[in-house]
């Protein structure tokens, strides 16, 4: 048995798409120009002529090449100047004539942020990508960066669902009389731009584990409340997950100062959280009857100067929510 | 409904970038308080909220929140906005008030998370389940 159940794989994996613009941000400064460039790349003679150019253009569907003497690049032509020259009836001219002789190009060892802000800049529709001694090794267009980009995220996707596959057969993987698995993350006090990471890091080590998008949920939501009690109302703590195949053990402790009347605490609607706290919508008392709803079982043990320690089960053998 | 429909309903603004306009959510929940979300919403639900602090999508995370509407012209800010787009939570903004926003969605068919008993001093409170909530399933 993995954790928990394994079916509803489906719907698991629409939630968690690459979509957000954050990656794209990140893979363009990480993929460079050499890795995503065609290295292919079709050539003319500066002797040809501007008919010529028209049959090369034509034939290989492309919109411009880099015009190359002797094995060095001297220019690039393209289909704005074709056009030009065939308005002016010059279809006999020579490229060495016609084509642009100031060639911007882009190295191959540069990033592709590099390549984008040429394009933004220069308005061209491809640039001729060449290695350190300044020797052609390929073209760029923007339809390049764009597969790339597709291509980067289809790996990216493909090793997540290793990484799950993975994680999801630890369990069978490893043989011993009882494996348990301990992950431990920190929670700082009064952290509330970073606060709720810790339950986030959670739900996506249960999500590789395989377990059930509802038992997911409950996990999620009681540890997220408990993370929260930390953060607004004591000195910093832990929290930790015991992962079995049966049972998830969920024990979030801190380092004071302590309930006095956990009887008292335990009542919905009793809250000792300050109005800032309120006004982020949070304090209003429910955390740990919520808690309690989510969880199979609960105990709440603490000690006025030294801390508090909730413990929290959620039994895998009975499914769903 | 559709975020697209949602969007033309509240005539409402994207304030996120990277947006599914197709995505479907079956449940609406309106609520200022985050327990509340936590305890009373189903994955898949809809949030219409007047905070703005990044624990609003944090907590959408952790409940199966699909998307979150702001009301009475309030904009996030931005570190709400890049966590937003870090977990794919599409971010709408609407001039309506949360009364009124809920009114709208509620009237054009999107239903409402559940039902609750009236809670007695003796009931322990919680998740909707403990409440007696008349939900989907």
């Amino acid at each position: 048995m993995t954790l928990g159940q394994q079916e509803a794989v489906e719907e698991q994996r629409s939630s968690r798409l690459p979509t957000n613009l954050t990656k794209v941000q990140e893979l363009v400064y990480e993929l460079k120009v050499e890795q995503v460039m065609t290295r292919d790349v079709i050539t003319c003679s500066p002797d040809a002529t501007m008919a010529e150019l028209k049959e090369v253009l034509r034939v290989n569907h492309v919109s411009g090449v880099p015009v190359v003497e002797n094995g060095q690049m001297i220019g690039m032509i393209s289909v704005e100047n074709l056009i030009r020259a065939l308005e002016q009836g010059e279809s006999q001219a020579r490229i060495r004539d016609k084509m642009t002789r100031r060639v911007q190009a882009v190295r191959a060892d540069d990033t592709l942020a590099g390549a984008v802000a040429l394009f933004a800049r220069f308005k061209y529709g491809r640039f001729p990508v060449v290695d350190a001694e300044g020797q052609l090794v390929g073209i760029i267009t923007q339809g390049d960066i764009v597969r790339g980009l597709l291509r980067q995220f289809e790996t990216l996707w493909h090793s997540e669902e290793i990484r799950r596959y993975r994680a999801s057969h630890i369990f069978e993987d490893i043989e011993s009389e009882q494996t348990t698995l301990i992950l431990r993350y920190r929670v700082q006090p009064r952290d509330f731009v970073r606060g709720g990471e810790a339950s986030s890091k959670v739900k996506r080590a249960l999500d590789r584990l395989g377990a059930h998008p509802h038992t997911i949920r409950r996990i999620a939501v009681a540890t997220y409340e408990a993370e929260t009690n930390i953060m607004i109302h004591t000195e910093g703590g832990e929290i930790i997950v015991e992962a079995r195949p049966e049972q998830i053990k969920i024990i979030a402790v801190d380092e004071g100062p302590g309930i006095p009347d956990v009887e008292q605490a335990m009542q919905p609607g009793f809250s000792t959280a300050p109005d800032w706290i309120r006004e982020l919508g949070f304090g209003a008392g429910m955390g740990l009857s919520n808690i309690r709803a989510c969880t199979d079982s609960m105990s709440l043990t603490s000690t006025v100067g030294v801390g508090t320690r909730l413990e929290m089960i959620f039994d895998l053998t009975k499914g769903g929510a | 409904m559709t975020l697209a429909e949602i969007l033309a309903i509240l005539e409402g603004q994207l304030v996120s970038t990277v947006n599914d306009l197709g995505m479907d959510v079956e449940y609406g929940c309106g609520a200022d308080l985050m327990s509340d979300v936590l305890a009373f919403t189903h994955a898949g639900t809809l949030l219409l909220t007047g905070l703005v602090n990044p624990q609003v999508v944090r907590t959408a995370e952790m409940a199966g929140i699909k998307a979150i509407v702001f009301v009475r012209g309030k904009i996030p800010p931005p570190e709400t906005v890049a966590l937003a787009q870090e977990m794919g939570i599409p971010l709408l903004a609407t001039r309506f008030t949360l009364y009124e926003s809920c009114g709208r969605l509620y009237a054009r068919g999107l239903q409402s998370c559940g039902l609750f008993d009236l809670a007695h001093k003796s009931s322990p409170g919680g998740c909707a389940e403990a409440h007696g909530a008349r939900s989907k399933t």
